[in-house]
């Protein structure tokens, strides 16, 4: 029988093949370069093309550390290799500086280079898509009125097979189709805003949901939470709802968080924390407020499973708590509640009980500042436990507070504390 | 007889009770409004006054460090000019104004210097040391870190650190770092000039005798404008087109 599983799963792949390279012949034009009054100059118009870059963060890609804004070189790690961002100052060697607003239209609304080549998704354009072709304008008029710098990007770094033409072929034949955003009419004004916002330019569900083996978003699932590849933080699920991973935020408490990086309810850490400091502090209320509209509206999930283990571990939870009252509680309190507005309180905090528990982990393990926005300047911070603490003493301290106070979360082990024991920067 | 013992422990009850009311309102979520309280994730490796772990040098010591330097050496750990991951993480989002208070934080800090251990070498290679320090070697074109770092070692207002009190581990490690490309400045970056034209066994020797060295009464930088750097300096105002 091993002689017909293998004829059949040759077969299999030579038809995928197939397929690939036909996917791959579809050919896109190169389109001309640009003429010399390609970007409309109006001052309005360039405003707000900055504002949407903002919303979108497009300088969070598009910047290396240390490096001039939107000038590119960045690497966006990806479990396929490493995809640097390009250079969007107007340059003409290096940049937009050839880019017609219709190619810029088409890499954002389709994904396509303006050589005709497709680009790889970790340009979000499974949400830009849905950015209106205003809106592109604008942010096009902005990007053509940076200062050109010249710099170079790299070509991206991918793994075989996925530097194949044929495997981005099929992939954004898997997972990508040209859209744009249709308003519910049944919504409200503001809802729609917000879901524009969330689902188009903010591309939020690029990080806040399950991807596939093949990095691919799911039909049809937006928002319910996942572990960002690569990068491994777990960005949680939106809902607000019964069993959200927001179960019981207001819209008060998520235009707080988007504003200020703290809310009664928790903290923005990790790349949230990058997030609300380099855009959505910056959001105009009336956007912050449509979005939280908007979350507010997700539906309920399905109850998970308890957390309880079928292993024994009363002895993991009693050196957590001695663990907990010795370094946490003078912060935090014995009674998980944190205090008002500086340390965030730990019980029914979505970030502590979390499917994975890996959000628990690097925060014990890195420590660091809440987010520095206009509303805290002068943020406090967390101590790093990486130094202090073994693998067995973060997974014991973890898996207590996962299970303290209500919280009904599973409970960690040492290995995968050893698992992201590492510091996640470039 | 059953009633007496109660009556008799109820003062003592009642204070027990309002210890514990009083506890529970000390016990209040009051944060101390403090730069201190703020920075705890600096100072749990760095010390409350920035004293470091002067015996293993693993972490530096910041305490009495010029500000300017220290303000620099966070927005390099940001820039990416200085690579340690830990660092680089726990500065990302802070603000120029916010850096320049946690940095001013640390200069203030008065903390005696410990004697850190030395590497057991020969009376030759610490003599080797001593040039360099104090006459560099020109064959080479090393300038002498006096040239720079004060007359007494002790650093130069606002941007040039001290280099007697530190752990011979610590400034070995800096100097190799620069080799490395693990640290670096603004270009051009002088010290990086210097770090690769000396040789290991001068990283070892300069490195050592720096530890040997007793720190002057009084510790702090010089001046600002008191040294004329011999080479050009990004992070002491020269610029490329300067070299």
């Amino acid at each position: 029988m091993k002689w017909l599983l293998r004829t059949f799963l040759a077969v299999l792949v030579l038809a995928i093949a197939l397929v690939a390279w036909w996917l791959s012949a579809q050919h896109h034009p190169a389109l001309p370069p640009a003429t010399g009054t390609a970007a409309n100059k109006d001052p309005a118009l360039i405003a707000r093309g900055a504002y949407l870059a903002t919303v979108g963060d497009c300088a969070a890609c598009h910047t290396a550390q240390g490096g001039k804004p939107y000038a590119g070189g960045r690497a966006l790690p990806t479990p396929f290799g490493d995809v640097p961002a390009p250079n969007l100052t107007p340059d003409d060697a290096t940049g937009l500086g050839q880019w017609s607003f219709d190619a810029f239209w088409r890499a954002l609304h389709e994904g396509i280079g303006r050589d005709g080549r497709a680009l790889y998704p970790a340009f979000p354009y499974t949400s830009y898509t849905k950015v209106s072709r205003d809106d592109a304008f604008a942010l096009f008029a902005y990007l053509k009125s940076l200062s050109p710098v010249h710099s170079e990007t790299a070509a991206p770094s991918l793994r075989f097979p996925y530097d194949l033409k044929a495997s981005l072929a099929t992939w954004r034949t898997l997972y990508f189709r040209p859209g744009q955003f249709v308003p519910d009419p049944k919504q409200s004004a503001e809802w729609n805003h917000g879901a524009y916002l969330v689902q188009g330019l903010g591309h939020c569900n690029e990080c806040h949901v399950t991807r596939d083996n093949l990095g691919g978003l799911p039909a049809g699932e937006t928002l319910t939470g996942g572990q960002i590849p690569a990068q491994n933080w777990y960005a949680p699920d939106l809902s607000t709802r019964a069993h959200g991973g927001l179960q019981g935020w207001s819209a008060d408490d998520i235009v707080a968080l988007l504003r200020t990086g703290q809310s009664a309810k928790g903290a923005a850490f990790g790349p949230m924390a990058d997030v609300v400091m380099q855009s959505t502090q910056h959001l105009h209320e009336d956007d912050l407020h449509a979005i939280a509209t908007y979350l507010q509206s997700l539906p309920p999930r399905p109850a998970r499973a308890a957390g309880g283990s079928p292993l024994d571990t009363a002895a993991l939870l009693g050196r957590g708590g001695d663990l907990y009252g010795k370094q946490c509680a003078s912060c935090h309190r014995k009674d998980g509640q944190g205090a008002a507005g500086v340390y965030p309180a730990l019980a029914g905090n979505g970030a502590v009980v979390e499917p994975t528990g890996i959000n628990a982990i690097r925060i014990v393990l890195l420590g660091g500042f809440a987010p520095t926005t206009a509303a805290h300047p002068r943020p406090y911070s967390m101590p790093p436990f990486a130094q202090q603490l073994n693998d067995a003493d973060v997974a014991a301290v973890v898996s207590y507070i996962r299970r303290a106070w209500g919280n009904d979360a599973g409970a960690v082990m040492e290995r995968d504390v050893a698992a992201y024991r590492h510091t996640p920067v470039e | 007889m059953s009633l007496l013992p109660s009556v008799r422990l109820a003062p003592a009850l009642l204070a027990a009770a309002l210890f514990a009311a009083t506890v529970r309102a000390a016990d209040a979520p009051t944060v101390p409004d403090t730069l201190k309280q703020r920075i705890a994730a600096c100072t749990a490796c760095h010390g409350e006054q920035g004293q470091g772990t002067p015996e293993s040098g693993f972490f530096p010591r910041l305490a009495g460090k010029p500000a300017g330097y220290l303000a620099r050496q966070i927005k390099n750990f940001q820039d990416g000019l200085r690579k340690y991951a830990p660092m680089e993480y726990t500065v990302r989002g802070l603000s120029p104004e916010y850096m320049h208070e946690i940095a001013d934080y640390f200069a203030a800090q008065q903390v005696p210097y410990e004697r850190s251990p030395v590497p057991r070498i020969s009376a030759a290679m610490l003599e080797r040391g001593q040039t360099l320090a104090t006459h560099g070697d020109a064959a080479r074109k090393v300038p002498a870190c006096a040239a720079c770092h004060g007359a007494q070692l002790t650093g130069v207002q606002p941007d040039i650190p001290g280099l007697v009190g530190l752990p011979y581990d610590y400034v070995s490690a800096q100097l190799g770092s620069w080799r490395t490309h693990t640290r670096a400045m603004v270009a051009p970056d002088c010290m990086a000039a210097i770090a690769g034209r000396l040789s290991e066994a001068d990283i070892t020797a300069v490195s050592a005798w720096l530890a040997t060295r007793d720190v002057p009464a009084d510790a702090h930088a010089q001046p600002p404008g008191s040294v004329t750097p011999p080479l050009a300096c990004g992070v002491l105002g020269a610029t490329e087109a300067a070299r």
